[in-house]
């Protein structure tokens, strides 16, 4: 019993620890770095490299929160976490913000009590599953082994979709994608499903990719993107409008190449406002002038992050899709910033 | 000592609280609760405090709601339809299942190894001392992660079963070994079958009585009746028997390869089977260690008179070593047997959907309700740990050196 009663101790003890008040600006700011939960390894979105650097996607807004308010990308401090003790971490006050393939959803949002700062990737729940298998539609899976990461939507998807067709499955319920990318190519399952992206992720990380197939079928809507606790709003506004100026970033063609000369001023007021050479944004926010300017600065706009750690140039290969600019037809669209 | 007069009528100060040794270990201990008390206090009014700030309230209106998730092993009905009650129900019975038949392996193994590792056949007792060794100074986790990797990577998966010249084969037709578990035939009881079942368990009991009888005609008249060969016939012959006369009205559901998997039969899932092994062989090795010093603590004596009184050795063992190393061995018997139900969380490690799994696991994460679930969580391994040692005291008290 005494485990239980230890481990129940810590976790009262640390929910009374995180007596999150409305200063998670100066908190961080005061600390020196930036606590960021992330993944515990999906390349591409968040894994570490042979020295410990941590690169991707989702690292990538880290850093610009960090350059942002910190001044310095590379001030963040990176918290590994599961789809399960995601949450914790955050409402804990462990971590500062969670940028880890999260899904919007209404619970988290409302019931959770968390703020999603916006959205930096739409996705989809799909499924994996070996060429041998001759599988060509999920309408086929009925009585099939399925691996699934347990503490997210997908493990809720799934249950919805095999009960609305009227299929069976066993659930395997796994912690981390490594684990569960370990069972599928030893055959404990036959199938893995999570977010799309993430099973092209997996997938590349294969050593022949091409023995697998991704089904067609998209199950569900998967709207990713970093989130901090609801009801500090100052902080939940910094990382919205970081967010907000990579995306009006790549819209009005800033770009980590012609950022300094753009800094000099141009002809657009609204890239002035965001470089800080026009208007106060950056003081409204609690920052200096220069914050937009060093988050695109830090890993370039949102399409040079795509580009870079996920896109068709990449092992990955993911494509724009949903997730090009609205005026390329996508869903990206940053609200105006004035 | 005795040159100290007793105090005459010394009436009680308060400073005698701290200065006079009667009194003084009450006061810290009465300061130590108060200590304790206030910390509680505290943290228990910042909690409320925060998650008020938080805009969070403690409340387990959740529990009935549907818990929205499928688990792989049930031992009662359940969908994802169900509550998250249901669902924590389906995981205690879970942790129960596993708990039990790794107690009862444990067990065994423990006995065995620790009357072989006093064995005066060299090999024999430095295996076991290894055995020992090696299990006891490894963490569990790595066991069962261990034994979970090995049959992941080592059996084969059914798709190997399938085709005309299949890789692999079941084990005399019926067993399939693979990487999700081992599948097994199930008994299916026709209605005469239960006839059958009942005609068995009766058998047991007889014997249980034959047994009883030997015991006391040993006693009272000292005839020595046999035991072994009439209660193995007592308890198999009659059943065998009924089992033919009545035309076999108990058949069996083997498994066999349909679509993904194997279906029919019973499934012993991979992760119930690595968890199981992994809590039974490594308690197991601390059990060992226990009937050891058990039967060491049974002095040499005893078991030099018993020879002398020509008892053969099997019957020194039985006779009169172990009911006297059993006080020995019992009490902490009870403590592993309550680590085994506490190791048994880690069962997520391998995919075992036992109560952490369920309540402390996805229903925590679903709902959020972190401290409600913890909570019942601690109540409910309390409750399994309460019931666990109250037993094992009956049982000590029965086997406890009774004085006369
Ligand atoms: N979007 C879903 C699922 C998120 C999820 O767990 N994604 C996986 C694969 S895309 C992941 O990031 N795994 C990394 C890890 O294991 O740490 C949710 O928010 O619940």
């Amino acid at each position: 019993m005494k485990t239980s009663v230890i481990l129940g101790t810590m976790t009262l003890a640390a929910m009374a620890a995180g007596a999150a008040g409305a200063q998670t600006l100066s908190d961080v700011q005061d600390r020196g770095t930036l606590n960021c939960g992330v993944t515990t390894g999906l390349v591409g979105f968040a894994a570490p490299d042979a020295n410990g650097d941590w690169s991707g996607f989702d690292v990538a807004v880290c850093r610009a929160v960090a350059a942002a308010v910190l001044e310095d990308p590379q001030s963040v401090e990176f918290v590994p976490t599961t789809g399960k003790t995601r949450f914790t971490a955050l409402s804990s006050g462990e971590i500062d913000m969670l940028a880890r393939n999260t899904t919007w959803t209404f619970t988290r949002d409302v019931d959770l009590k968390f703020e999603f700062a916006g959205i930096n990737y739409y996705d989809g729940q799909g499924f994996m599953i070996p060429k041998e298998l001759g599988v060509s539609s999920a309408r086929e899976l009925s009585g099939a082994t399925v691996c699934i990461q347990t503490g997210t939507t997908t493990e809720l998807n799934l249950a919805d979709y095999f009960r609305k067709n009227n299929m069976d499955y066993e659930p395997v319920p796994i912690e981390t994608n490594a684990e569960a990318q370990q069972q599928y190519i030893a055959g404990a399952c036959d199938v893995y499903t999570t977010d799309a992206s993430g099973l092209a992720a997996t997938r590349a990380a294969f050593e022949t990719p091409g023995d697998h197939v991704i089904l067609p079928e998209i199950i569900s809507k998967e709207p990713l993107g970093p989130l901090v606790r609801h009801g500090d709003n100052e902080w939940g506004d910094v990382v919205r409008w970081t967010l907000n100026a990579l995306i009006a970033a790549e819209e009005l063609g800033i770009t980590s190449a012609n950022i300094d000369e753009m800094k000099a001023g141009t002809e657009s007021p609204e890239i002035n406002r965001i470089l800080g050479t026009e208007g106060n944004l950056g003081e409204m926010l609690g920052l200096d002038a220069d914050w937009a300017y060093r988050a695109i600065k830090a890993n370039g706009n949102y399409g040079e992050i795509f580009a870079k750690n996920i896109g068709e140039s990449t092992p990955i290969g993911l494509a724009r899709g949903l997730n090009a600019q609205w005026t390329d037809g996508g869903l990206m669209y940053a609200p105006p910033f004035r | 000592m005795t040159t100290l007069s007793d105090p005459q009528g010394e009436s009680f100060r308060l400073s005698m609280l701290l200065n006079d040794t009667r009194y003084r270990s009450y006061t810290f201990q009465f300061i130590a609760l108060v200590c304790v008390a206030a910390l509680f206090a505290y943290l228990g009014s910042n909690l409320m405090a925060n998650l008020r700030a938080a805009g969070l309230s403690i409340s387990y209106d959740f529990l009935g709601d549907p818990s929205g998730y499928d688990i792989n092993q049930t031992m009662i009905a359940y969908t994802s339809q169900s509550s998250h009650l249901r669902a924590s129900i389906v995981g205690l019975l879970n942790t129960l299942l596993v708990s039990i038949l790794a107690c009862i392996t444990a067990t065994i193994i423990g006995v065995v190894a620790g009357v072989l590792r006093l064995s005066n056949n060299w090999l024999v007792s430095k295996l076991m001392a290894g055995y020992v060794e090696m299990f006891r100074n490894v963490p569990v986790l790595i066991w069962i992660i261990i034994i979970f990797t090995i049959m992941t990577a080592v059996a084969p998966s059914p798709s190997a079963f399938r085709g005309d010249d299949p890789d692999a084969s079941m084990v005399f037709g019926m067993i399939a070994f693979t990487n999700r578990g081992v599948y097994v035939p199930a008994p299916v009881f026709e209605p005469l079958g239960w006839v059958v079942l009942g005609v068995f368990l009766a058998s047991i009991v007889a014997s249980i009585l034959y047994r009883r009888h030997a015991r006391k005609k040993l006693f009272d008249e000292g005839v020595l009746l046999p035991t072994t060969w009439p209660t193995l016939a007592i308890v198999f012959v009659p059943a065998i028997l009924v089992f033919f006369v009545l035309g076999r009205p108990i058949t069996l559901d083997i498994p066999e390869l349909g679509g993904f998997n194997f279906s029919g039969g019973v499934t012993l899932l991979g992760s119930l089977i690595a968890l199981w092994f992994a809590l039974a062989i490594y308690t197991g090795a601390f059990i060992a260690e226990n009937v050891r010093a058990g039967i060491l603590s049974v002095s040499r004596g005893q078991t030099e008179a018993a020879a002398a009184l020509g008892l053969r050795p099997r019957r020194i063992m039985n006779l009169v070593v172990l009911p006297q190393a059993l006080r020995v061995i019992v009490p902490p018997l009870i403590s592993h047997y309550l680590n085994i139900t506490k190791n048994s969380s880690l069962a997520i490690a391998v995919g075992y959907m036992d109560l952490t799994g369920t309540l402390g696991g996805i229903t925590l994460n679903q709902t959020g309700r972190a401290i409600e679930t913890i909570l019942l969580l601690m109540l409910f391994y309390l409750a399994i740990s309460l019931t666990i040692s109250g037993l094992m005291n009956v049982y000590n008290n029965a086997v406890r050196l009774k004085e006369r």
